[in-house]
């Protein structure tokens, strides 16, 4: 378990991480969510030991991270890709971290045959792609096969195989009773792989509890549609007492209404659909509007906002962002 | 794809240690090509360039004057590539603790061996035992190499000889505490341009600086210069610095200032490890 109270990173005059305290437990993913920027990996740092806080501390099962007895094998991270000498083979890589640890050769050719590496082991990682040096990454954080894990952004990089490789990994660690901290600005990752979320903006928690707690809090499920005859539809839709968002490329957003009665409500009235896809996780909306207070936050945020959370029910053209991944298209 | 990571297991009786951490910086050092490069560039310099300051001396000696005769030191001319080796072993020294800056691996490194004087003390350790051996044997073959050269030609130097043994063993040493010293710059400049910059200015702008003072001045301070402590370590005569016009410490008085700039540098490095984040 990791427990972090009151911690606190200054650099100059900005506070990038102001008095955050919580917990990750074993046996669960725990989400670790907030823009770009908002201090997760500041607050990694700070649990494997290499940032020190300015204020609070933060243990893994008690113990300061510095005087763990065997750091790999209690706490694997993966904090960022580039932590690799570019021109030290991948094999080598993982080979000099075992052996501080006393880790034995054999579980560097077992990490490197999990991750998929091992046909090109003995190149040098300077040479990898940005998904391989991702899975190397993965790799070292897996090493002395420890019991708290902490990955930053582990989906960097990796193609739609890789992600999920990563998904289901992180769910399996988990289960095998590991704490299993995974950070990310992909609010529609979290939904798919944490059990819990903490939640952090401009270096302060804005929310610590399950995904699906969190997820209720926000209302705002939705169903995109897009049809060759928009206007009768959105009329028919309105008098269904659905909300309606244009959006820009000429889908429309329905609020208040399911895929199912949208369906039946065209089918009526002889309207052909071309997509009906009910937005699956919520969770970057409840995200806005739990962070939407925050002007300057929200200046400063690098992930526009997706489905707009202000006036509901008005019509307005809503940003294509990199989170819209989250919309899943079902039959 | 996904195989299941073998369940938990006990963690050992102890902690991590020193010993681990040297083994993974044997590892480390031999793995990048960068080492073998250093280790070349060092090996070329210091046996090639004493191989032209011997042929030379030896087709000129007809010629030279009583003064110059006087003060021939066959072992210092034999050694004089050493003082170009300095440079690549130096480059070695800063790399290995500056390449992890620069890419980042020192977190990798940080994170398995919290106890940042530990991974210094590794590094310092596995690099000068490397330099050691790469450094001796560069200065012995110099010396053999020169000396057959000079042979027929100008007096030459026997390792039976007073302080001859001094000075050749005193070229591997030089150039070992050198490299410690570029070792310990480089952790407190993180940079591996910022670092090689420094440790050349040091080595060759320094005593340009320094030559520039009034005799008053520019002598006793000249005396602390690495590049003096260096002629003088690897010369037979305690005025070894000729060349430069330059009074020098004794060979185990330099040796002594040279070790006080290695460890001062190496503990100032590693204070500034244990207080910056990486």
């Amino acid at each position: 378990m990791i427990e972090a109270r009151g911690l606190t990173k200054r650099y100059g005059s900005t506070l990038a991480v102001d008095g955050l305290s919580f917990e990750v437990k074993a046996g669960q993913v725990t989400g670790f969510l907030g823009p770009n920027g908002s201090g997760k990996s500041t607050t990694m740092r700070m649990v494997v030991g290499l940032d020190r806080p300015d204020g609070g501390h933060v243990t893994i099962e008690g113990h300061r991270y510095h005087d763990l007895p065997w750091p790999l094998r209690e706490v694997g991270a993966l904090l960022e890709s580039k932590a690799i000498h570019p021109g030290r083979s991948a094999y080598n890589h993982l080979w000099s971290l075992a052996q501080t640890n006393d880790i034995p050769r054999r579980r560097v050719d077992e990490l490197l045959e999990l991750v998929g590496l091992s046909a090109v082991a003995r190149k040098r990682a300077g040479k990898f792609s940005l998904g391989m040096t991702q899975r190397l990454g993965i790799a070292a954080a897996l090493l002395g096969d420890p019991g708290v894990l902490l990955f930053d952004e582990p989906i960097n990089g990796l193609d739609p195989e890789g992600i999920l490789w990563v998904r289901t990994l992180l769910k399996r660690l988990a289960a095998e009773g590991r704490a299993v901290f995974v950070s990310s600005h992909l609010m529609s990752e979290m939904a798919l792989t944490a059990d819990h979320l903490v939640v952090i903006g401009r270096g302060k928690l804005i929310a610590d509890q399950p995904v699906a707690a969190f997820v209720a809090k926000s209302s705002r499920a939705s169903v995109r549609v897009r049809t060759p005859r928009p206007e009768p539809l959105i009329a028919a839709l309105q008098n269904a007492g659905g909300q309606i968002d244009a959006e820009p490329d000429g889908a429309i957003v329905v609020s208040g209404l399911g895929a199912p009665a949208i369906g039946d409500l065209a089918a009526g009235l002889g309207i052909a659909l071309h997509e009906l896809a009910p937005h699956a996780a919520s969770l970057e909306d409840a995200f806005m509007e739990f962070t939407h207070d925050s002007v300057e936050f929200r200046a400063e945020d690098d992930i526009a906002p997706s489905g707009d959370v202000a006036p509901s029910g008005v019509t307005g053209v809503t940003e294509v962002t990199e989170v819209t991944e989250v919309t899943e298209v079902r039959p | 794809m996904v195989t299941t990571t073998p369940a938990l297991r006990r963690l050992p009786p102890g902690r991590y240690r020193l010993s681990g951490v040297l083994r993974s910086e044997w590892t480390k050092i031999r793995s990048v090509r960068s080492t073998a490069w250093c280790i070349l560039a060092t090996v070329v310099a210091g046996i090639g360039v004493g191989i032209l300051a011997t042929t030379s001396q030896a087709s000129q000696w007809r010629n030279s004057g009583f003064i110059d005769r006087t003060l021939f030191d066959p072992t210092s001319v034999s050694l004089t590539g050493l003082l170009f080796g300095q440079l690549a072993i130096g480059v070695l020294g800063g790399l290995t603790i500056s390449a992890e800056y620069g890419s980042g691996a020192i977190r990798s490194t940080l994170a398995a061996v919290p106890r940042r004087p530990v991974v210094l003390a590794a590094k310092a350790l596995v690099f000068g035992i490397v330099a050691f051996v790469v450094s001796e044997t560069v200065s012995f073959a110099a010396f053999f190499i020169g000396q057959a050269i000079l042979s027929g030609s100008t007096p030459t130097a026997t390792l039976g000889q007073p302080e001859v043994l001094r000075a050749v063993i005193g070229g591997g040493l030089f150039l070992t505490f050198l490299g410690l010293m570029a070792l310990g710059l480089a952790a407190m400049i993180r940079h591996t341009a910022g670092a090689i910059t420094t440790f050349v200015a040091i080595l060759l702008i320094l005593p340009l600086v320094v030559s520039a003072f009034p005799a008053k001045y520019g002598h006793p301070v000249g005396r602390y210069l690495p590049a003096t402590i260096g002629a003088a370590m690897t010369s037979t005569t305690t005025e070894g610095a000729h060349d430069q016009f330059l009074p020098a410490f004794p060979f185990w008085h330099g040796f002594a200032v040279l070790c006080v700039y290695a460890v001062a540098s190496l503990v100032i490095g590693g204070v500034l490890m244990v207080r910056r984040d990486p």
